[in-house]
């Protein structure tokens, strides 16, 4: 049985198990903190950094979602600087991609639109990388379109962690990373994929999609992870 | 000494242009050419995207007429599916479609050319706009905007959206009509017609001003090419194409998408980026032709709908040949739209909430026709076996026209223009040639006269011998 911490998250008394992380015991107590690659249900890797925040003592900035709670700990989740690091990791991944929300599936239920609009980004202040990425349609039933995926690999726990299956995964490094189905290999000869659907529904942005969706129609349905991950006991 | 004038950009269409017209060592004019300016390279870039997205990313190239190549791109993606759309889905559809070319012909009419009707070509440039109209007729401008709401309204109380809606997708379109949102379009279509009507009583009474110009504008014979519903009616969404002679004769006539490969040829011209469309059993240039109201009018047998119908009469004794008679054709087209899709939201199946036909691509190959506002606008896509764009090709409804334009330039400015004496008012005549065909050249409306207009006669040693700025 984990002992009880007590810490402050914005001047605020709270208290939490120490096995659990910033991001969780500030989510217990309504405290809200940005994340784009959590995902409630699967490991925590801390991609996005979205979820960063302060700690008195520390001079770095820690992502909440991966980072535990302990005694006396003194956390802000707001700041001018916390703010300034939230927008510009969300400019990067615009920047990095080819994110064209008008003409996007999922335009008008995008976690990383909806993260922009958030935090008030209305222009890009980065030279955009316009990378030339292509779009797996092989599936039978699902489309990946590798200019939307900011490699939050959500895909790739769901899979899994989930199912088990463990189709998809990251290939090469830093700005070059994709996602890639078994070895590399088009999504519809992958001998491993159950086509669960899982990965699309729980892709954040348009990146994996139901084939035939058009502009805007793609709506991910994820309550379903919260319901598994709790009846394996995956959630604390 | 030859000279060249040149007129950039030119003011008052939708998209960027530019005029180039030669004389001769007197000072007449010997050549003459419409230029298109950009590049858009939509074609190139859809290439790899699912053709599911075809339709809103074609919708894109415009925000004057979006709706025209959300259909048209629509239509492509359902010969790719290869399925019948619900029958609702293609009203819906249509409606939308006569929406848009109502809107997009009173900002036509009332923005872009009746500064020009109603102030004069000669009028005092700065005056020559919707705000001079406003000052003189004012209720002339407010039935303009007026119109342009309508038909803006209408559209997004189909589709929920003004500009670029998402409605419409391959198999028809993603939400049925609701009564409540069908009574709302019908309640505005009775003001729209009384302002159309009103509209026309006044144009007829000025058209004896513009003989000269009537006559100017009607030097080009051309063909004429455009839908018509199975009775030779006016269509302006389905329907086959016909193209007639210049004399009307109908020469092609029920030629289905795919005929219009081996039908239509596509030239393209050192100075424009705009390809030179021509009918191929004549060649090129003999093949030239024009879409749009004017052709559109010139090849039905009857608009359908009564109102229309009796404004056609009056129509027909007008010189069928002249462009000026687009803008006439065009009035009796928003009468038109107002009329059908009063007709069409009364059809039984019109609330149906069957809307959408859903398949995976049955074809590698689709084209996809509708009318635009300015004429005739086909799509056409070929997908690879995982439904990726592997070619796309658009042919424009001011691609058509293309040629026409260019011709038209040409002649009325050897009408007007005389070197020696280089007025503003001329060169107007030849702008306002180009705005009869109403050329959507790119996306949206950059100007309304508020653009400068910088004429130059340059010399052949490069020495500017005349100028005129606005």
């Amino acid at each position: 049985m984990s002992r009880v911490a007590t810490l402050k998250i914005n001047g605020q008394d709270v208290s939490g198990r120490e096995d659990e992380t910033i991001l969780e015991v500030a989510r217990e107590n309504g405290i809200p903190i940005p994340t784009l690659c959590q995902i409630e249900g699967l490991s925590n890797v801390g991609a996005c950094r979205l979820c960063l925040v302060e700690v008195t003592g520390i001079s770095k900035l820690l992502p909440a979602c991966t980072t535990r709670v302990a005694e006396g700990m003194e956390v802000r989740t707001e700041s001018d600087r916390l703010t300034h690091y939230r927008r510009m990791a969300v400019e990067m991944l615009f920047a990095e991609g080819n994110h064209i929300c008008s003409v996007c599936v999922s335009n008008g239920h995008c976690e990383l639109q909806g993260m922009a609009v958030a935090l008030g980004i209305d222009h890009i202040h980065l030279p955009y990388l316009a990378p030339r990425r292509g779009v797996d349609a092989s599936h039978e039933r699902f489309t990946f379109d590798a200019n939307r995926c900011i490699l939050c690999t959500r895909c790739v726990r769901v899979c899994d962690e989930i199912e088990g299956a463990h189709t998809w995964d990251v290939m090469g490094r830093g700005v070059g990373s994709v996602v890639i189905t078994d070895l590399n290999e088009r999504w519809g000869d992958s001998p491993t994929c159950t086509s669960c659907g899982k990965c699309v529904q729980t892709c954040p942005t348009g990146a994996l999609f139901i084939k035939g969706s058009a502009v805007g129609e793609m709506t991910k349905r994820n309550t379903f992870l919260t319901y598994i991950a709790q009846m394996r006991g995956n959630l604390k | 000494m030859t000279q060249t004038i040149l007129i950039d950009p030119v003011t008052r269409i939708e998209g960027h242009a530019k005029i180039t017209i030669h004389l001769n060592d007197a000072g007449e004019v010997e050549d003459a050419h419409f230029h298109v300016t950009q590049v858009r390279g939509f074609e190139k870039f859809v290439e790899g995207r699912p053709f599911h997205e075809m339709p809103a990313l074609m919708s894109r190239i415009c925000g004057i007429c979006p709706v025209s190549h959300l259909i048209a791109s629509a239509k492509a993606c359902d010969a790719l599916l290869a399925v019948s759309i619900p029958p609702a889905a293609a009203n819906l559809r249509r409606i939308l479609n006569l929406a848009q070319i109502a809107q997009s012909h009173a900002l036509s009419f009332f923005y872009l050319s009746a500064p020009d009707l109603l102030l004069g070509m000669d009028a005092d440039p700065a005056q020559r706009n919707l705000f001079g109209i406003a000052q003189t007729a004012p209720q002339l401008a407010r039935d303009g905007v007026r119109l342009r709401q309508m038909g803006q309204q209408i559209i997004e109380l189909l589709s929920g959206k003004r500009i670029h809606p998402g409605w419409v997708v391959p198999g028809g379109v993603n939400q049925a009509l609701t009564e409540e949102k069908r009574d709302a379009i019908l309640a505005v279509l009775s003001e729209g017609i009384g302002i159309v009507q009103r509209t026309m009583l006044w144009f007829r009474g000025i058209l004896k001003q513009y003989e000269s110009e009537i006559q100017a504008f009607s030097a080009l014979h051309t063909l004429f090419m455009g839908l018509v519903g199975p009775d030779g009616t006016l269509e302006m969404y389905d329907g086959r194409v016909r193209i007639a002679d210049a004399n009307k004769y109908i020469i092609a006539d029920g030629l289905a998408p795919e005929d219009l490969n081996t039908t239509i040829g596509e030239a393209v011209e050192p100075w424009s980026y705009l390809k030179s469309p021509y009918y191929k059993p004549l060649g090129y240039p003999s093949g030239m032709y024009r879409v749009g109201p004017l052709a559109r009018l010139n090849i039905v047998r009857s608009c359908g709908t009564p109102h229309a119908d009796e404004e056609l009469g009056f129509f027909r004794t007008l010189d069928h040949h002249s462009s000026f008679h687009y803008h006439y054709a065009r009035l009796i087209e928003i009468l038109y739209c107002f009329e059908k899709i009063n007709q069409l939201l009364h059809t039984p199946t019109i609330l149906s909430e069957h809307v959408r036909a859903f398949a995976a691509p049955n074809n590698h190959e689709g084209i996809g026709v509708s009318e635009a506002p300015r004429g005739t606008l086909m799509h056409h896509y070929i997908i690879d076996d995982d439904g990726l764009i592997v070619r796309a090709n658009l042919v424009i409804a001011t691609g058509h026209n293309n040629m026409a334009m260019d011709r038209s330039v040409y002649q009325v400015a050897r009408r007007y223009v005389r070197g020696a004496e280089l007025q503003e008012g001329m060169l107007n005549r030849v702008e306002a040639v180009i705005r009869t065909f109403d050329p959507c050249l790119s996306c949206s409306t950059h100007a309304v006269g508020q653009m400068p207009l910088h004429v130059q006669l340059v010399a052949p040693d490069g020495s500017v011998v005349d100028e005129i700025k606005r």
